[in-house]
């Protein structure tokens, strides 16, 4: 088992006539991720690396059955798009662009309340079930099948520390990236859940930085009994406040959203938080 | 993105919100006309820079004559003013705006912002105006009324309302406070933005409300549809290597420390800054290249690395994903050759094509030192930074 997507996962590509979209539609179908088709309005009927292109997610969802769709659309229309896959019926959009406008996602994320369409993202770098189904921009090979759930906000640090558990023999159930933005669609708590029923999953590993409330709420969650290990890592100790550190989220207010604060309440709710973000994977692999 | 104080007061003027009447200059003898023409009997003269706690720093002062404000003004322009938002460099005093003044009868705060927990926009009132908003919620948290915007539908009248009464203004004046409550929930909306407060809202001896002070924090996702904006930024109000990396597509931030960062993906980023300062050394700056960086903008940020006199030694952390490992290492050798290798560099590559670019260093015969791991790398940039001393 895993979470979210599987070997039966059949995706759909948005903006797959793009050089992101084209290009990673590409390592995902070498992978051996199931994508079934394309999308770009007004470019519908061709075929592009052997994908039907249609100009709305409807259409495409109708002829190939998709439950899932991918987005590599440029942020002014990004919004747009995900509100479009949801309203042809997919079950997961994963909404790699970075630069939506937040207005923008707070509006999205109202609108899928109570459509049964889950978000991943956006700004993320998607989600894998190592060995079974790759969705978004991850290199695939650092990844192995295992038992260890990991989501993150971040990108590039999720290969690190997925690549460290790899190399000390620890592989993957599923890696999520829930995105760096301010307002994002799956949170950490809601990838806990899921965790928490799967039975291939046996630990989990949370990698956070500083902004918002997501690490305290997962803390929370956690301290009323999740019954699997969690671990963490929070980046930021250094961030000085108010500032953006690079990711939209990643701003510490005030004095709220430190990685003090973070640590802190992880700590305080048994999760096992790792300091030095080069030991994330033999930290793991000591307590396994 | 940040935006001056007297452009905050346009942009909320421009809804409709009462603001005082006033001036932006940059001289004191343009400071003197000021005062003469809006004939007020009394001003204030408010530094426009981008920080909160002007006044404990001196950038605030009164005048009650022309003479008066060209000496505030005099005292206040060109000076370094440091408050907790500056860090210890501060910024200089360019602007300033000169308003006229007011007896005030009592000070409220209104501000919208946007609550990561639930995703939704929140309204922020208090009666206790005039303070920073953070302190009267740690320490008095029932002075502070929070309520949650709908996202579809907006702030209702009702919501408002129930505000304005909790907030104990005269009855005669609840309407007149919803509106202007109304007003910047439209502000909030049509510019964008991440924030918006007016701390104080006044209401003055003439029983009106005046918004006495604005901050507004535009969303910089959203300036695309903004140009009008965009063209608020101020360079004079950033780093000079901040500004020149923020053009070339990077996002780069100061710090105090030695040791240069260059890392792709800004998670990995902070990480990379933070074991650092565990082996026992100062990060010197955040700076991600991003993942669609190329040759050009990887030469850039050596050259912005190496701008910093600070930065005695070079970690460069990269794990290929879009950014491959070879056009990462051309990227520095092309650097490195043109600028000199005068500052010591620890690369660690990691992922798509790692050999290929490792070979393009190596090969280089120039002296990058080459890691194999992320803490390799930074105990060999430490290590450096000490032997060299």
């Amino acid at each position: 088992m895993s979470i979210l997507v599987n070997k039966e996962t059949r995706v759909i590509v948005q903006g797959v006539t793009g050089h992101e979209g084209g290009f990673h539609a590409k390592q995902m179908m070498e992978y051996g991720t199931k994508v079934v088709a394309g999308v770009t309005p007004g470019k519908g009927g061709r075929d592009h690396l052997g994908l039907p292109v249609f100009d709305t997610v409807e259409q495409a969802v109708a002829d190939s059955g998709a439950d899932t769709s991918v987005i590599f659309v440029p942020a002014p229309y990004a919004a747009d798009a995900i509100l479009e896959a949801a309203d042809a019926g997919v079950k997961l959009v994963v909404c790699i662009t970075e630069g939506i406008p937040v207005h923008d996602m707070i509006i999205v994320k109202r609108a899928l309340e109570g459509t049964g369409c889950a978000l991943i993202g956006p700004n993320c770098p998607g989600a894998i079930s190592p060995g079974e189904c790759k969705i978004g921009i991850m290199p695939g090979y650092i990844h192995k099948k295992g038992g260890v759930g990991v989501i993150s906000r971040s990108g590039t640090l999720t290969y690190e520390a997925v690549f460290q558990l790899t190399q000390a023999g620890l592989g993957q159930s599923t890696c999520i990236g829930i995105g760096g933005d301010p307002v994002t669609g799956l949170s950490f708590v809601d990838c806990l859940k899921l965790f928490a029923v799967d039975g291939e999953t046996e630990a989990v590993l949370i990698i956070g930085e500083i902004g918002g409330t997501a690490e305290e709420q997962a803390a929370e969650y956690v301290k009323a009994g999740f019954g699997k290990p969690v671990f963490a890592y929070v980046a930021g100790l250094t961030a000085p406040p108010g500032r953006r550190m690079g990711h939209a989220g990643a701003i510490i207010s005030g004095t709220s959203g430190t990685a003090t604060s973070k640590i802190e309440a992880l700590e305080s709710a048994g999760i096992t938080v790792i300091k030095d973000p080069s030991g994330i994977g033999a930290a793991v692999a000591e307590k396994l | 993105m940040r935006i001056h104080e007297y452009q905050a007061k346009e942009m909320l003027s421009r809804t409709g919100i009462p603001v005082p009447r006033g001036m932006v200059v940059s001289t004191p003898e343009e400071a003197r006309d000021a005062f003469e023409q809006l004939g007020a009997s009394m001003a204030v003269l408010k530094a426009q820079v981008h920080t909160g706690g002007r006044g404990k720093a001196g950038g605030i002062k009164t005048a009650y004559s022309e003479e008066e404000a060209f000496q505030a003004a005099s005292e206040i322009l060109g000076r370094r003013l440091v408050t907790p938002q500056t860090g210890p460099d501060g910024l200089t005093v360019r602007k300033v705006l000169v308003e006229e003044a007011f007896a005030v009868e009592k000070e409220y705060y209104l501000g919208i912002t946007i609550d990561r927990g639930s995703g939704m926009p929140v309204f922020i009132a208090s009666a206790s105006g005039g303070m920073d908003i953070e302190e009267v919620a740690a320490g008095s948290p029932e002075k502070i009324i929070r309520e949650p915007i709908e996202p579809v539908f907006g702030l209702q009248p009702y919501q408002a309302r129930k505000m304005a009464y909790a907030l104990g203004v005269d009855r005669g004046k609840v309407n007149e406070l919803v509106d202007i409550m109304l007003k910047l929930h439209v502000a909030f909306l049509v510019s964008d933005l991440d924030m918006v407060e007016i701390n104080p809202l006044v209401l003055v001896e003439a029983d009106d409300f005046i918004a006495l002070d604005a901050k507004v924090v535009v969303d910089d996702n959203g300036l695309f549809r903004h140009d009008d904006i965009r063209k608020l930024a101020d360079p004079a109000e950033m780093d000079p290597l901040e500004y020149r990396a923020k053009r070339e597509g990077l996002s780069y931030i100061k710090m105090k420390g030695t040791i240069g960062c260059m890392v792709n993906g800004a998670g990995l980023a902070m990480a990379t800054m933070d074991m650092v300062k565990g082996i026992g050394a100062e990060p010197a700056n955040f700076l991600d290249v991003g993942g669609g960086a190329d040759e050009g903008r990887i030469k850039s940020a050596v050259e912005i690395l190496l701008s910093d006199p600070q930065v005695e030694g070079v970690l460069v952390n990269i794990f290929g994903g879009i950014l491959r490992c070879d056009v990462l290492a051309e990227g520095l050798v092309a650097a490195a050759k043109e600028l000199g290798m005068k500052t010591p560099m620890v690369v660690r590559l990691e992922g798509t094509n790692k050999d290929e670019g490792t070979r393009i260093l190596t090969e280089s015969g120039l002296s990058f030192a080459v890691a194999h791991s992320m803490r390799e790398a930074g105990e060999m940039a430490v290590h450096m930074i000490r032997s060299d001393a």
